[in-house]
Parts: C-alpha cells; structure tokens; sequence
C-alpha cells in the first residue's frame, strides 16, 4: 500500500494551481508532479453544459479503491483526485488528477491509470444539455473506455 | 433491503430508492434483476437489457452472479461515463 490520495468530491469548481501546490509544497522528495483535467466539451457548438449524476458515498469509496491500487503499483509520493458532480457548464472543468512522485515515469503511469479506471469505474454518469434548449440524452458508456482497462491488466 | 437507482434506470423505473423484500429463491443479482421485471411495466423497459445494467452491493462493484443474501444496499445503474 503506498501512500494515501486526497479524494474529493464536489460541485464547486477547482483551482488546478492550487490543488498542485498543496501537493507538493514543503516536499522535497517529489521530482515529478503531472497533472490531468477534463474539461467539459461543447460538442461543436451543441452542447450548453453537462448534468453529472453520482452515487454519493461509493463515488468516494471506488475512487480511493482505484487509488489505492495505483499507489501499490507505482511509487507515487502523493495523489489528489477531485471529480465535481452538477451542472457544468461547457469550458469548465469536471475532473483533476494530480500525481506526484519522485521520478516522471511513475507519475505519468499513475494518471494514466486513474483515468481509464475513473471513466468505467466510477460511479458517475452525464446527462447533456443541449444548446438549443432540446433535452439530451444520457452519454453512452464508450466500448473504446473498457478497452483501455485491458493495457493495465 | 434497499434498491438505490440511478441514471436512466432511476429515470425509468421512477424513483430514486425503495426498500423491497424479494421473495424466496431470488439468490443472486440476476435473479433480482428478473425479479424486478416483473413488478411492472416501468421496471421491465427500465431493465429490458438487464446484462447492460450494472450492479454494486454495499457501494462495490459486482458481477450478476453475486449471491445478494446480507445486502444492505443494492445500487443499479448503467454503465458508468466519469471522468
């Protein structure tokens, strides 16, 4: 078991700087920070905003389970997780993983890792608001996210 | 125990949670879902696809052929689109 991940889940927006700095300041073990946010898209034009729909309490709980097996696997210093739920508006973020570590390679493996796993794991889902006023439909789970659990096996 | 939906399964099946006590026989997460079916027209579009909906037991991830005996809380839901 590695070290534990600040996993936080909320509507509010973030602040990336931040989340980067609280990381890493007054360390001076970490040689690598990467960092990762999904923003939501606006689908050439189409799409207002997005309604993320969560399980409250297993959202948390999957998201430190994933954790906790990327910490066993790569020697990551220190990780921070923030998936926002809500309404959220096209531009904005809706997802931070901040990974830390002494050397790049583990930290970038990291991230690469919760991704895939936050996409088919997590226990969120998005509803789209349509641009012109039309209700959206519920995303698809994508068949291309499942597959990409299959390099980490 | 209670049944907590969410996504297009909640907006179909029309609420949000409920307490059900499934009857003898209903073993696994497989059997529930066919037991589900069958209490009304909303359940059976809502589960029409049922190796498409996903299951988690007590908030953990579960495969259909998971035994239900002692769950407190039984969560269905489509595939999941975080991140």
């Amino acid at each position: 078991m590695g070290q534990p991940a600040t996993i936080r889940i909320q509507a509010e927006p973030f602040d990336t700087a931040a989340e980067i700095e609280a990381l890493s300041a007054g360390r001076h073990d970490v040689g690598a920070v990467v960092t990762f946010s999904g923003l939501c898209r606006d689908e050439a034009g189409t799409l207002a905003a997005l309604e993320i729909e969560h399980y409250p309490g297993m959202a948390e709980a999957e998201i430190t389970r994933i954790a906790d097996e990327a910490t066993a696997r790569w020697p990551v210093s220190a990780m921070t997780v923030v998936h926002r739920y809500g309404r959220i508006e096209a531009g904005e973020p809706i997802v931070l993983v901040v990974t830390a570590a002494e050397h790049r390679q583990a930290a970038f493996e990291a991230a690469a890792f919760m991704m895939d796993f936050l996409k088919s794991r997590a226990p969120f889902w998005k509803k789209e608001h349509r641009r012109d006023g039309s209700s959206g439909e519920w995303v698809d789970a994508k068949e291309s996210d499942e597959a990409a659990l299959e390099r980490w096996r | 125990m209670k049944l907590v939906y969410f996504a297009w399964v909640r907006e179909r099946i029309g609420v949000a949670q409920e307490d059900v006590t499934p009857p003898e026989g209903v073993a696994t997460v497989r059997d529930l879902l066919e037991w589900l079916k069958s209490r009304g027209d909303e359940y059976a579009e809502a589960l029409k696809f049922p190796e498409a909906i996903r299951v988690a037991i007590n908030q953990e991830h579960v495969r259909h052929d998971e035994p239900i005996a002692g769950a407190r809380e039984i969560g269905l839901f489509p595939p999941m689109t975080g991140g």
